[in-house]
């Protein structure tokens, strides 16, 4: 595989811009072009549902189609859809949001990341957050004009962040810190305590906080940290929340931002010029899906609970030790035993054995020596991919 | 922990006790244990296959059939059920509420089987007063399964 800096492109002839070079190209998107080459692959690569969209979600969208309803919506998003929102948010953590001014729906968390992210920054302020990340985290404060400082997390800790840490990495500079509890790549959850120390650090700095909580219903076993629930978060926080995960609909693109009213005027300036509104049809089946989602969404997350199971003991058992990850649908295995970096072992593993998992260097240089494995596959290619896992390992391991 | 191990069951019954005992982080034993306990109890009655006999070259004729019966002195419609259901051409009997009585799901190989069954067996039990016979035209969905075709979503070779 090549190296980042070799696969940037410093075009002469169309002179993209300095900042768009500034990006490294996705780690797993590389990854994944060479799994598009290759035949009979088992993925744990891929950070999606295996489901399909619940049929009444599907069908709620369907319906509106033949209605006509293909106009567009507000620009903060339908009203009855806000309302839900604002109801959803009361009923689970007994938050209070103006649907009028406080709640904007938005083209998947993706789109709400990038909107905070301009709204906020100031050409040159710093954004701290943990490492390992989410690829597009630090892309969006670069894009922003902003400049991404890592706090590095470890295994030993559960992948949690360390209040300590992060307060040693504020400058006059910082503006905010991003996080995202249920973590990709590592399926870590954060305590409530342990938030609550970092969120005092932020206020102790007047810093926000930017918190991605799209994997936030999938738990297991514990309870769900939401950001703005602590102590005098409400009005420092930018909750990012949506239903790619939880009702299986990563291709509605559909999300959502709660915050201030005031931050929440600045990004729908941005959302109104760039993307006008999130697509009136995934509204829709946002809608139903807080209505009536609740049960098919619990059936699935009881289902992952299983399969978390299966591959992490899986892959204790094959010698590629991982901490029990609580939340999202990912294992963070370390690969440390077999001498290989996290690219080499990807991608040795998918040319010998045909099964893909992303290397944890894609997700920052915390996650070298480890690679992220998505449990949301079916059983049998679960119990299929650790069979030959077992074989690529014992074939490598270094005793 | 019995209903987790239930719910598996029903969704695949061939899940084996040491797959369970993974799934649910149970010992093995305890899974096994469980199980043979649940099939004594008859909490599983029966672990069967769902087949599309349509492909194989078998033929299955299916017929609904609703059931009007007369309530008989001392004789509940349990017993006049059980006198139907002890047809082994019968897959299903049910009790229900409505316009009629017992809802009975039949099986054969020929129309002219199941016109036997009717007129020669079951217009003939004590009690049954009337019957309607529907003949299945074709199975979409059986026991919470598709039956033509897959319902596997392809996903494409990408990530984000």
């Amino acid at each position: 595989m090549v190296s980042k800096s070799k696969q940037r492109v410093h075009s002469k002839k169309y002179r993209i811009s300095k900042r768009t070079n500034q990006l490294s190209p996705s780690g797993i998107r590389k990854f994944f072009d060479l799994l598009a080459s290759i035949e009979g692959v088992i993925s744990l690569g891929v950070g999606e549902p295996d489901y399909a969209t619940p049929w009444h979600i599907i069908e709620s969208a369907i319906e509106s189609l033949e209605k006509g309803q293909t106009m567009y919506t507000s620009n903060l998003g339908m009203p009855e859809l806000r309302q839900e929102l604002a109801r959803y948010l009361k009923h689970h953590y007994d938050l209070r949001y103006d649907p009028n001014t406080e709640l904007l729906i938005t083209v998947g968390v993706s789109e709400a990341m990038d909107l905070a992210m301009r709204a906020i920054i100031n050409p040159g302020e710093e954004v701290i957050m943990p490492d390992p990340h989410y690829v597009a985290y630090d892309a969006c404060v670069i894009l922003a004009g902003g400049k991404a400082v890592t706090v590095p997390t470890f295994e030993e800790d559960g992948f949690e962040l360390s209040a300590a840490d992060v307060e040693e990495c504020i400058t006059n500079k910082t503006r905010a810190i991003f996080i995202g509890y249920p973590a990709n790549p590592t399926g870590a959850v954060m305590s409530r305590e342990k938030m609550t120390e970092i969120t005092e650090v932020a206020k102790d700095h007047g810093l926000l906080v930017i918190s991605d909580e799209i994997y936030a219903k999938l738990v297991y076993g514990v309870e769900h940290t939401c950001v703005p629930t602590l102590p005098g978060m409400r009005e420092n926080t930018i909750l990012l929340g949506g239903f790619s995960k939880a009702y299986a609909m990563t291709g509605w693109r559909i999300g959502y931002a709660a915050a201030p009213k005031e931050i929440i005027a600045a990004m729908t300036k941005i959302h109104q010029y760039t993307m006008m509104c999130a697509s009136t049809m995934a509204q829709v089946a946002a809608l139903e899906a807080l209505r009536s989602g609740e049960e098919s969404a619990a059936e699935m997350v009881e289902d992952y609970s299983r399969r978390r199971l299966v591959m992490v003991k899986g892959l204790c058992d094959i010698g590629l030790s991982c901490f029990e990850p609580k939340g999202a649908f990912y294992a963070f295995p370390s690969i440390k035993k077999t001498g290989m970096t996290s690219e080499e072992f990807a991608e040795a593993l998918l040319t010998e054995e045909k099964v893909a998992v992303v290397p944890g260097s894609a997700f920052g240089d915390c996650g070298e020596g480890y690679v992220r494995c998505c449990y949301a596959t079916s059983m049998a290619d679960i119990e299929e991919a650790l069979t030959r896992m077992k074989r690529f390992v014992s074939k490598y391991r270094k005793v | 922990m019995l209903n987790d191990i239930l719910k598996i069951l029903e969704n695949d019954a061939s899940t084996t006790p040491k797959q369970i005992a993974e799934m649910i982080g149970m010992p093995q034993a305890e899974v096994s244990r469980l199980i043979k306990q649940a099939l004594k109890e008859r909490t599983i009655i029966k672990y069967k296959a769902i087949v599309n006999w349509d492909r194989v070259e078998a033929e299955h004729v299916w017929a609904l059939i609703e059931v009007k019966l007369t309530p008989q002195k001392d004789v509940g419609f349990d017993s006049i059920a059980e006198r139907i259901y002890r047809f082994p051409q019968t897959r299903t009997v049910y009790l229900v509420s409505g316009t009629y009585d017992l809802f009975v799901l039949v099986v054969g190989k020929s129309n002219h089987e199941i016109a036997d069954f009717v007129s020669q067996k079951l217009s003939h039990i004590e009690g049954v007063k009337e019957t309607v016979t529907q003949f299945v035209l074709k199975r979409y969905k059986e026991d919470g399964e598709v039956v033509e075709g897959t319902e596997e979503v392809k996903r494409q070779p990408v990530i984000l």
